[in-house]
């Protein structure tokens, strides 16, 4: 028995390797790939010698600086207001029905793909957008559109709501999985019994003990939100646009020297998202030690009931923009002509669900295999290095698993390449292997996210009880910890499998052009601004993530009602 | 006597040895092991049409040559060349993923210059007989820029501008009037971001007529003649840019993204590179009915569409084939119908039999399509350098 768990804890000892391996290999081939050429080497293109040419190069682009700041400055902004609605809803609106029910409600908007969400708040706010349209010419006079930027608007201020839209329904998601772990309702109803205000209650003691298991996830939101390429490209300001688009764009330009300054670019990327979390991290520090005496100084005040609605009432905006704008985009697929002003289609159509119905099935296919196989091999990962860590403590591979963060950090097009060429050399690239390891890239970072924080904070007496009851770590493991854990760990599935459908970049590197999937096909057609048949694949590209995520809700409700009527 | 026979020998194996890593000469052999090859022909996908008619040609070399055509969807050409770059610096000089690439100009010159490419292959191709390299010189001069048989030939393309003749009755003919009409209608004219191909291609186009002596364009642009050359171009475009689409701070991603403004009636006039453009479009319900095509009365820059192979395609044989097809009258014919895609034939209809000639002849055109006579004989573009140095110049002045 005891020779039997030690063998165990052992091969439990090797899995934050055997992760570790795994994703090491890409990650310095793909650092590498991008450190390299920004110091002048890449023999492939004549690049023979080290040199800071590369630099020189990216400094000499016109409008580097503005990109930088816009990056910059839409990334913290939207980072920002996630956080404070996000908090602002969970503690307005705690006890309210809406809130148990928001888990439900928000789900699908982590299916959407992203450049879905974009493309149809795009045609809801634009001039000539839908909004527009509600209202005129009968009400506003406009019988042409009115010349104002309201999407790509030089602040930027259009992406940070396009970030909004799909950012506030993640980190709320997470912060609703930290609020299971901690005893939220005994907590709030003892400081309101002490006379805070729920809010204040909410802020002073709840806030403080889930920050920590969130904070991943904001800095996650912070280095997504500034590296990301297609929402930018429908949302942002075009001269210059953000960084990460301009160096996109090198990366893709015809000159194919511009890769030595693209590859500088992405490394200045990476410091600039390293230099935000810095600057994140110092705020919360002065955010902590500012609000200590506010929260220590026991003082009380009532606050107003309409400040509830205001935080609801936003968040529902969000909601309501995106779910509308994706409508639009299901009405777009059936519409043969539609022209300013009219609000609804002249004419309608189901040709092009006809002619496209046909090609769906098998990317359809493609897509639900590689995202079971890469959100599975995540979680039994993630399992395994989070259990290592229970059984065995932090070792040395644990410590380094921070590591594994990096494909979120890096821009994806810099870092791909390198990933490309190290799958060349092994012969793999366009297997399934090759493809499924390239979405386990990003694919596992979220599961982790979602997973780590509630896993730890399982209280350990139930496993230490279930281990005295049974003996063996594994019934423990699959009686107790799996069933009790059931709800996150589903749901870090449903997270994987998302970010597997909506994978791009990654697949067409990896993928050598013979896969295609969903998401393939909708960004390349995309290229196209066809609304009719953005609209199409934008629905069909939801609908499997839409039902992993209702698995994820329904099954371990159903498990624990079965569960207690054999318990009767 | 033995010498003889070993030098032969050694002729023979010498001969061999890079015959081995290229391809048969003979068109019989070609076809012959191309027969069960699967060729990836690398194409953007962004037009349904397009992606349709390649659906199409799949079918016909299937039947033909037992050959599985498949399309690689991409969205931007440097994907697939980014991939064989990959491949190159990796060392995988054989068996490399891209057969076929929809490829021209300057991408076209960056990888012939970085021994990307196969070739010069289009000797080989029977049906390159049937090109009109002599009245579409463009099919063998890929922007300034001297083909070498490196990239055959499949579709035409001239530039034109599209407008609505509801809303626009009498559009402006020449680069100047643009400006005039600009002024009495200002924010409703745009072009793409100028890192896109029809951004920097709306003011090669002002450029031409703009330039005192267009012959200047032909050759490399240097730095003692650019800011001379080009400074007409700016001269206009100063007074232009106010007066465009969102004062001309904002500029849409692509040609796709500036239809959709037209249709959306955020403007008015849009340019194209796809005289048949505006002609699908109506009958895609994308563009409104009354849409119509012109090209300005001093005439308009043409160019030519092109399919390379990569240095280390794993199936070069099957790409031969496919590109042949693609010159055939039947698919040529098939391609030019607006139906399908309206592009027009880059062969010369006289070197083909009437029959073949019928083919052509009896197409219908579109509602929105201009004639070849109102097309007028396209201007050449000028050399890739002065597009080079127009984007740069353009950055410098206005992103900033």
């Amino acid at each position: 028995m005891k020779s039997e768990r030690h063998k165990g804890s052992r091969a439990l000892r090797l899995v934050p390797w055997i992760t570790l391996a795994l994703f090491l290999g890409p990650v310095l081939a793909g650092l590498a790939a991008t450190a390299l050429p920004a110091f002048g080497y890449l023999p492939a293109l004549g690049g023979d010698q080290f040199n800071l040419h590369s630099w020189q190069r990216l400094f000499e682009v016109p409008g580097l600086t503005r990109a930088a700041g816009l990056s910059l400055w839409t990334g913290l902004l939207a980072t920002l207001l996630t956080v404070i609605l996000v908090f602002g809803f969970c503690s307005a609106m705690h006890d309210t029905a809406l809130f148990r029910k928001s888990q439900i409600i928000l789900s699908p908007l982590l299916a959407t793909p992203h450049v879905a969400l974009a493309i149809g708040l795009a045609f809801l706010i634009a001039p000539s957008g839908w909004l527009v349209r509600l209202v005129s010419p009968w009400l506003t006079g406009w019988t042409r559109p009115p010349d104002i930027a309201m999407v790509q608007d030089s602040l930027g201020l259009a992406l940070v709501l396009g970030l909004l839209i799909k950012e506030v329904p993640f980190i709320l998601l997470m912060t609703l999985s930290a609020l299971n772990q901690v005893p939220t309702r005994e907590t709030l109803l003892t400081a309101r019994s002490l006379g805070y205000s729920p809010v204040a209650a909410w802020l002073k003691v709840v806030l403080p003990r889930i920050y920590p298991q969130i904070r991943l996830p904001i800095y996650a939101v912070l280095a997504f939100s500034m590296s990301v390429v297609d929402v930018a490209v429908v949302l942002a300001p075009t001269t210059p646009p953000p960084l990460s688009v301009m160096v996109f764009r090198m990366f893709m330009d015809r000159d194919l020297t511009m890769i030595f300054p693209a590859s500088a670019g992405a490394c200045l990327q990476f410091l600039l998202v390293a230099a935000a979390i810095g600057a994140w991290r110092l705020g919360e520090i002065l955010v902590a030690r500012g609000a200590r005496p506010w929260m220590l100084r026991g003082h009380r005040k009532r606050s107003g009931p309409p400040l509830y609605y205001a935080w609801g009432g936003l968040v529902i905006s969000l909601v309501a923009l995106s779910v509308v704008g994706t409508l639009t985009l299901g009405l777009w697929s059936f519409a043969h002509t539609w022209f300013y002003p009219l609000a609804l289609p002249s004419a309608w159509t189901l040709s092009h669900w006809l002619r496209h119905l046909p090609d769906l099935a098998g990317p359809a296919l493609t897509t639900l295999l590689l995202g079971l196989a890469a959100a599975s091999l995540a979680l039994v990962l993630a399992l395994g290095c989070l259990q290592n860590e229970r059984v065995n403590g932090v070792g040395p591979a644990s410590r380094m698993l921070w590591l594994l963060y990096l494909p979120l950090l890096v821009p994806q097009i810099a870092f791909l390449f390198g990933a490309q060429m190290l799958l060349v050399r092994l012969d793999l690239d366009g297997t399934w292997p090759a493809l499924i390891w390239a979405h386990l890239l990003f694919v596992f970072p979220y599961v982790f996210l979602a997973l780590a924080d509630p896993w730890r904070a399982f209280d350990p007496r139930y496993r230490n009880t279930a281990l005295a009851l049974t003996g063996s770590r594994l019934r423990t493991f699959f009686r107790v910890e799996l069933p009790m854990m059931l709800k996150p760990v589903l749901f870090a599935f449903a997270i994987g499998f998302a970010v597997s459908v909506g994978q791009y970049l990654s697949t067409i590197f990896a993928g050598g052009g013979r896969f295609t999937t969903l998401t393939v096909e909708a960004v390349t057609l995309a290229t196209g601004n066809d609304r009719r048949v953005i609209g199409i694949y934008a629905l069909t590209q939801a609908v499997l993530p839409l039902l992993v995520y209702g698995m994820a809700i329904v099954l371990p409700a159903f498990l624990q009602r079965r569960q207690e009527r054999r318990n009767r | 006597m033995k010498k003889g026979v070993l030098l032969t020998l050694i002729v023979v194996v010498a001969a061999c040895i890079p015959a081995a890593a290229q391809v048969a000469e003979d068109w019989e052999s070609i076809v012959d092991k191309a027969r069960g090859q699967t060729v990836y022909w690398n194409a953007w996908a962004g037009d349904e049409n397009t992606n349709s008619f390649i659906a199409w040609v799949g079918r016909r070399v299937k039947e033909d040559y037992q050959i599985d055509l498949r399309h690689v969807k991409i969205s931007l050409t440097s994907e697939s060349v980014s991939r064989v770059v990959a491949e190159k610096a990796a060392g995988r000089d054989t068996g490399g993923s891209v057969d076929m690439i929809w490829i021209n100009g300057e991408n076209f010159l960056a990888m012939k210059d970085q021994g990307l490419l196969f070739g010069p292959f289009t000797q080989l191709l029977p049906n390159f007989q049937l090109v009109d390299t002599e009245g579409k010189p463009t099919t063998i001069i890929d922007f300034t820029v001297p083909v070498e048989g490196m990239e055959a030939p499949w579709r035409m393309a001239q530039i034109v501008y599209v407008y609505d003749a509801l809303r626009l009755p009498e559009p402006p003919r020449s680069i100047p009037g643009l400006l005039e009409w600009a002024r009495e209608n200002p924010g409703r004219i745009t072009h793409p971001q100028i890192r896109n191909f029809l951004g920097s291609t709306f003011l090669k186009q002002a450029l031409y007529e703009l330039v005192e002596d267009a012959d200047v364009l032909g050759k490399p642009a240097t730095d003692a003649n650019f800011a001379t050359v080009t400074a007409p171009l700016w001269a206009w475009y100063e007074e232009l840019k106010p007066l465009m689409w969102r004062r001309g701070e904002q500029f849409p991603e692509s040609g796709p993204a500036m239809r959709q403004l037209l249709a959306d009636n955020e403007i008015d006039i849009m340019i194209s590179f796809s005289p048949n453009e505006a002609s699908t479009a109506i009958s895609k319900g994308l563009l409104p009915d009354s849409v119509r095509t012109y090209v300005l009365d001093k005439g308009t820059i043409g160019n030519t569409s092109f399919n390379a192979i990569p240095y280390n395609a794993a199936n070069k044989e099957g790409a031969l084939v496919v590109i042949n097809f693609l010159l055939s009258p039947e698919s040529q014919a098939h391609a030019q119908n607006p139906e399908v895609m309206g592009n027009f034939t880059v062969l010369d209809l006289d070197r083909l039999s009437p029959e073949e000639r019928r083919l052509f002849t009896d197409l219908p055109r579109g509602p929105a399509t201009l004639s070849d006579a109102e097309l007028g004989r396209p201007l050449p573009e000028p050399h890739p350098s002065w597009m080079d140095r127009i984007v740069a110049a353009w950055e410098q002045r206005y992103s900033r």
